[in-house]
């Protein structure tokens, strides 16, 4: 847990994939990494410099992308598919769901740039469906990391599985939001602000806006418990359900369509579990989504810390 | 099916052609049985890939159920796996698990579904959604020149499946990789649920097609053995380009009123009509 005035901008959480990999890569010639032409937006140049036979080229194939790499770790390799998350993801569903988790072989498939990164470039280029579809695929375990901390870990995590991962960051510098003791364990949340008046349950890059919103609150009195929910499947239920028991009110921020992500998903724990409690899921609403950068649009739904303050403070004073 | 099972332990290390023609014959009595009991089927597009696989399993790939966790064996992924009940009466041949499991397809809670899948001793992957088998293909016959092991990887493509395009991502990349391990076998049989692959969606000429990819084309009669059994043990026949063999086939071959009739792509013989089938086909075992 952290709680100060100025986060210090660390790398992006691509770097850092990278980092990772070459350290795995330094004591495991099983690790595969494979690109669809994505090494460079990847960050992965330095591991193909150091590991050239270790990285995969398909070229720019999304569904061979992934069949090849479930024949590959069916040998024994250890996969980490590198593919802009948007392409990856439902390009390459079918792909995901018959040859990899159907078929239980541990691919590790990293959606890079996920999220609204690439901004300006449109709807094409925007991952805020992937959640929604790989959360109905059955053995799957899926990590959104929100910083530096939280990404190396989860891809430590994945190379030690033995199940499929799909694991999905933007582009953007992160702020560590972790002290260096901390643990990371995948199905439980991080707490990165303690807090009982509100809960932001959120994951990804939506994680700094919120611990933002929290400090905004904090000035007004109102206490704000920040969640990194970095594991969308499986949830963490008990850090959800004790959100919703200790706090009056819950708001559930993403990366993502509204529809069938992480707002939904904490939504039904809640509900299933007998609990009432005012909530609000904050992301991508069902629309064309307006154009701009990451920080524009963010801005314009509300993920911000002044839109996450808003809407804390309305949902209090529905109470 | 005893019969053969008794054959199988002498006929393993090499048949001849004669014996595997009689094994084709009592594949395809036990398929149809085992359709039958099951009331579900490809009848049509297993009995085209029955020589096919016969060859692979008898006297091609190594592959048995005892070495089949070792890193050196040959893999054989069924991309067109709705052909599956063809690949269960193999396994279940070679030992791979008891045929008395076979009177459990498609019941509830039976593992041997319509499709391939790894539940199934034997059998590599999950397929059966069309377009998927060349590409991890693909992957394993890299890990194999990347670890340098000396397995081969086949792969059983379906004529209609073509039109999938994801084999033609898994075809360029093959290519690219000099994936001389990787021997797909086409069969080509000529139809689909709709009609023939002419009038659905063309892919014609198929041999151009994966010569303009890079890869070796070889064509053989699907139904003749020995052929078969030359093509299959000799690929590859050229060094860094993966293989193909366009295997002519009939869908429904081996029983008169199944043969060439798109009639017969899933349909389950009625007791009239596999008596009738049973009779024509132990008739080629006097």
């Amino acid at each position: 847990m952290i709680i100060t005035d100025q986060l210090t901008e660390g790398k992006t959480n691509l770097e850092v994939y990278c980092d990772t990999l070459m350290e795995l890569a330094s004591s495991d010639t099983t690790i595969i990494v494979v690109t669809s032409d994505s090494r460079g937006s990847g960050r992965l140049i330095p591991f193909a410099e150091k590991y050239p036979d270790q990285i995969v080229e398909v070229g720019i194939a999304e569904q061979n992308i992934v069949g090849v790499a479930a024949g590959l770790a069916s040998t024994g390799k250890k996969v980490f598919v590198s593919s802009p998350g948007s392409f990856l993801s439902t390009r390459s569903l079918e792909q995901i769901k018959n040859d990899v988790a159907y078929s239980d072989y541990p691919v590790n498939l990293v959606g890079i740039s996920s999220g609204i990164s690439y901004g300006a470039l449109g709807t094409t280029h925007h991952t805020l469906h992937d959640l929604a579809v790989l959360r109905a695929i059955h053995n799957i375990t899926i990590v959104v990391p929100a910083d530096n901390f939280e990404t190396r870990e989860a891809i430590k995590a994945a190379a030690a599985s033995d199940i499929p991962f799909y694991i999905r960051f933007g582009k953007k510098k992160m702020p560590d939001l972790h002290s260096e003791n901390d643990i990371f364990e995948i199905e439980k949340a991080s707490t990165v602000l303690e807090g009982n008046d509100v809960a932001f349950i959120a994951c990804g890059e939506t994680v700094l806006p919120a611990v933002e919103a929290a400090k905004l609150l904090h000035d007004k009195g109102i206490s704000a418990r920040v969640l990194s929910m970095h594991t969308i499947k499986p949830l963490d239920t008990i850090s959800i359900l004790k959100a919703a028991a200790d706090c009056k009110a819950v708001i559930v921020v993403e990366e993502h369509s509204i529809n069938g992500g992480l707002g939904e998903a904490c939504a039904t724990v809640i509900l299933e579990a007998g609990l009432q409690v005012p909530f609000k899921r904050m992301g991508i609403p069902d629309e064309d989504t307006v154009t701009g950068s990451q920080i524009e649009v963010f801005n314009h739904y509300g993920i911000s810390a002044s839109g996450l303050c808003y809407e804390a403070e309305k949902l209090l004073a529905k109470r | 099916m005893i019969e053969i099972e008794e054959e199988a332990k002498i006929m393993i290390k090499k048949c001849t052609d004669l014996e595997l023609q009689r094994k084709s014959v009592r594949y395809r009595l036990a398929l149809l049985k085992y359709i039958k009991m099951a009331g579900a089927g490809h009848t049509g597009g297993d009995l085209s890939c029955v020589e096919i696989l016969n060859v692979l399993y008898n006297d091609v790939m190594n592959v048995n159920p005892e070495n089949f966790n070792d890193k050196n064996r040959d893999r054989y992924i069924q991309s067109k796996g709705h052909a599956v009940e063809i690949l269960y009466v193999v396994l279940a041949e070679r030992g791979f698990f008891p045929e008395s499991d076979l009177e459990t397809i498609g019941k509830f809670k039976s593992l041997y579904i319509g499709h391939p899948t790894r539940k199934v001793n034997g059998i590599e992957f999950n397929t059966g959604a069309l377009g998927h088998g060349l590409a991890i293909s693909t992957g394993i016959a890299l890990a194999g020149k990347k670890d340098n092991t000396p397995y081969r990887v086949f792969t059983l493509i379906g004529d209609g499946e073509l039109a999938e395009g994801s084999n033609w991502e898994a075809a360029m990349l093959a290519s690219h990789y000099k994936l001389d391990n990787l021997i797909a076998v086409l069969d080509h049989n000529s139809l689909q649920i709709t009609g023939t692959t002419s009038e659905v969606c063309s892919p014609y000429p198929i041999d151009e097609k994966w010569k303009a990819f890079g890869w070796n084309v070889i064509t053989a009669d699907g139904h003749n053995i020995p052929e078969l059994r030359r093509v299959l043990n000799e690929a590859p026949t050229l060094k860094d380009r993966p293989s193909i063999i366009i295997a002519n086939t009939i869908k429904g071959k081996g029983v008169s009123f199944m043969e060439n009739s798109t009639k017969w792509h899933h349909r389950v013989p009625s007791e009239e009509e596999y008596l009738k089938a049973v009779k024509e086909l132990e008739a080629e075992l006097t």
